[in-house]
């Protein structure tokens, strides 16, 4: 993996963060959580920095990082795509959906466009039962999307 | 405090925010400063109503007009015609789909009226960033109460003989997982609140903590009194943000009215609550995982026992309870239970929380007493199948359990009746199904996210339901064989009866249920290589009938891939090899031209 030069600015508030979390093993979890806010996402330098700071061991931290899906080692896109494949959503055709989005942009799920513009998410229910099947682009919301939608929709970021 | 003479009550729950609610409470806070009548009006952001379909939902108080669908422009004429006129906007009512009437009251609505709302009493009736709605409602008496008036055993002894049990999915008695945390002798005990709530589909307990965050925090404390605890952690998902908004509200405002913090109502009682994040992962529902996970570790179950009640959180005595068991406390504590258990049935006490979704005409959070029948949930509340479709099936409990058919529908919904049929209570997710519905698509959907979620650590569910997801993709591929459906079924059992957790133990129900209560459309897959609800791509083609086509160009037009081709006014044709069957011209034509074969 190319070194990355992590922003000294962000590195020194994460530090701070840790520190208030007391350094310590049991909130690792928060400490990443942070750390994804300022980052966007875990690289190998983010995760190596956090576990120097909570006084873990990296591969413990590797650990934690690949259990939740939550957390990322891989940049999104600037307008993150989520397709919400919940049951109600699925029954309501979400895979349909996601089908027409992969097609439209040709990159799978859990990857972003070489252009850096969009990336591609499932997540399992946002609670939006009632709009299904739901889309989020960003924060913004799309509710009863149907397939011949997502061009449109894609559009509005172009 | 000001008296507002009228209150507006806009849904603040995620379904109706993400559908412009904000946008409504902004324009109607501009209008009524327009008409001057923001001393006499107010508008208040509640939590969930419930009934999602219909959202965003606005209700008047003191008249109790529901109206439905509002968009920000409604805005102006609910000001102009409802509170200076006096007059309701008859558009926005709600319509009964049988009678063809305008309701305006939601009682008098076919959604609510089998309702009972107990774990929901303040969902869409109070302002949740508010302390003082909550106490107004008799908020914090029941704390009040258990540390002025009750031992702990006496507080526990209401619990348990309430009959109320967990409603995360187990249904273990609630004051016995109490009382066990009670007696185990430690320095430090822990009270946790079980909000990772991670069923796909199921979202009672982000509406009661985005609708009424206090009641779980001073049931949290009551727990805390009973049991012996000073601290209290709630795990909740990442995911929820507007949840997690506004407990941190809730929080803060309990601690400046003392209802949290040191000695509480002069008691020399100390309790106080944190926040612990989830990050997506949905075997941290499981309470051993979940403890592991808020001590930032790995997620991973362990064997029980020991049970958190006697070594937990930091190894030591920890009582878990999910967000609506701890939602029905207070009320118990108050009411007492006797009340309490007058309601239900024999075993299953009080009332249950159900998610209800997808192909039903009223989507949204319920709350009927135990022992309703699916029939009455579906289709007198749900107001039955969308499009006029044709009820399959229903899937209650999740990833964890099952699909029940007509057959069930009649019986009474209890933890012990559904767990006999192949289900179980789970959570509260109720996904309804329609003809559409693939069966064997349905278990293979359920599979692939147990196998995404299982943890890893044991064999059978790390590598069984792989297995199981890849034997039935090979059925929705037409490539499956009789052996297939043996060994579907064995290796079913297996997984049930050797996986270390919770999530291992329940994986196989989705296929086991689905191959006991729709055997025909297993077979159909294998002998006749079909699938009767249309749904498997491998197994069908869509096709123009040349008949019934007059050559309108629509398909043609709307087919993403260009397989459609036909002159205008004569037949159209579809290339096979280059349609991916979206289906999106099957759904566009309007002569019915078009069909799945």
């Amino acid at each position: 993996m190319a070194d990355i030069k992590l922003p000294a600015g962000k590195v020194e508030e994460l530090k701070e963060v840790c520190k208030k979390l007391g350094n310590e093993g049991g909130e690792l979890i928060n400490a990443l959580h942070a750390a994804q806010e300022l980052f966007g996402y875990l690289p190998a330098e983010v995760q190596e920095l956090v576990a120097n700071e909570m006084n873990v061991s990296v591969a413990h931290v590797y650990g934690v990082v690949t259990f939740y899906s939550f957390f990322s080692m891989i940049p999104k896109g600037e307008h993150p795509i989520s397709i919400c494949m919940g049951t109600a959503c699925y029954v309501r055709g979400a895979e349909k959906v996601l089908d027409e989005f992969k097609r439209h942009l040709d990159v799978k799920v859990g990857e972003t466009t070489p252009d850096g513009k969009f990336s591609i998410s499932c997540l399992r229910c946002v609670g939006a039962c009632g709009l299904a099947p739901v889309v989020t682009v960003g924060d913004k919301v799309y509710g009863r999307v149907a397939a011949e939608d997502v061009k449109g929709i894609l559009e509005e970021y172009k | 405090m000001a008296k507002y003479k009228n209150h507006i009550l806009v849904c603040g729950g995620t379904g109706c925010r993400a559908s412009q609610g904000e946008e409504i409470v902004q324009n109607l806070g501009k209008v009524i400063e327009e008409n001057s009548l923001e001393n006499e009006v107010q508008v208040v952001r509640t939590g969930c109503f419930g009934f999602c379909e219909k959202g965003p939902v606005v209700k008047m108080v003191p008249d109790n007009t529901f109206y439905v669908q509002v968009t920000p422009e409604d805005a102006t004429e609910i000001v102009s015609e409802h509170l200076v006129k006096g007059r309701k906007v008859e558009r926005l009512l709600y319509t009964d789909p049988e009678t063809q009437e305008r309701v305006s009251e939601s009682k008098d609505m076919g959604f609510y009226k089998k309702q009972i709302r107990i774990a929901l009493r303040n969902c869409g009736f109070i302002n949740p960033e508010n302390i003082d709605e909550y106490i107004a409602r008799d908020g914090y008496a029941a704390l009040g109460k258990v540390l002025t008036e009750l031992t702990p055993e006496e507080a526990i002894k209401v619990i348990i003989d309430s009959g109320l049990r967990g409603r995360g999915g187990g249904g273990f008695p609630t004051g016995l997982k109490w009382d066990i945390t009670r007696k185990v002798e430690a320095e430090q005990k822990y009270v946790v609140c079980n909000a990772d709530e991670g069923d796909p589909g199921a979202f009672m307990d982000r509406s009661i903590l985005e609708g009424d965050p206090h009641a779980v925090l001073e049931a949290m404390a009551i727990n805390g009194y009973c049991t012996g605890a000073s601290k209290g952690l709630i795990y909740i998902r990442a995911e929820y943000p507007l949840a997690i908004s506004r407990l941190k509200i809730a929080i803060n405002q309990a601690r400046e009215y003392g209802l949290l913090g040191e000695d509480i109502f002069g008691t020399g009682f100390s309790f106080d609550v944190e926040l612990r994040y989830g990050a997506g992962a949905f075997v941290c529902g499981e309470e051993t995982s979940l403890i592991h996970s808020m001590e930032g570790l790995r997620g991973e179950p362990t064997v029980k026992p020991p049970f958190p009640s006697e070594s937990g959180y930091k190894g030591m005595p920890t009582n878990v309870n999910n967000v609506e068991t701890y939602a029905n406390i207070p009320v118990i504590i108050l009411e007492g239970a006797e009340w309490f258990s007058s309601i239900g049935t024999e075993k299953s006490k009080g009332t249950k929380v159900f998610a209800l979704a997808g192909k039903v005409n009223n989507v949204g959070l319920i709350e009927v007493p135990m022992g309703t029948s699916l029939r009455e949930v579906i289709f007198d509340i749900g107001g039955g199948i969308k499009d006029g479709k044709k009820f399959k099936a229903v899937q209650t409990g999740g990833p964890s359990g099952g699909c029940l058919t007509e057959k069930h529908l009649d019986i009474p919904i209890d933890y012990d009746n559904l767990l006999a049929c192949g289900s179980m209570m789970g959570s509260g997710g109720m996904i309804v199904m329609d003809e559409d519905d693939c069966m064997v698509s349905v278990a293979k959907f359920y599979l692939d996210f147990t196998v995404e979620e299982s943890c890893g650590k044991c064999a059978p569910c790390r590598i069984g339901n792989k297995r199981l997801y890849e034997m039935l993709d090979k059925l929705t591929e037409g490539k499956g064989t009789e052996e297939d459906l043996t060994l579907l079924r064995n290796l079913s059992n297996v997984i049930k009866d050797t996986s270390l957790c919770g999530l291992g133990q329940t994986s196989p129900n989705p296929v086991l249920s689905t191959m006991e209560n729709f055997a025909d459309e297993y077979e159909a897959h294998v002998r006749h290589g079909k699938c009767p609800a249309g749904q498997c791509k491998s197994l069908m083609q869509y096709v123009i009938e040349a008949e019934k086509c007059i050559g309108c160009t629509l398909c043609s037009r709307v087919c993403p891939v260009d397989a459609i081709t036909g002159d205008k006014k004569e037949p159209h044709l579809i290339s096979q090899e280059t349609c991916i069957k979206c289906g999106a011209c099957y759904e566009k034509c309007k002569f019915g031209a078009i069909s799945i074969q």
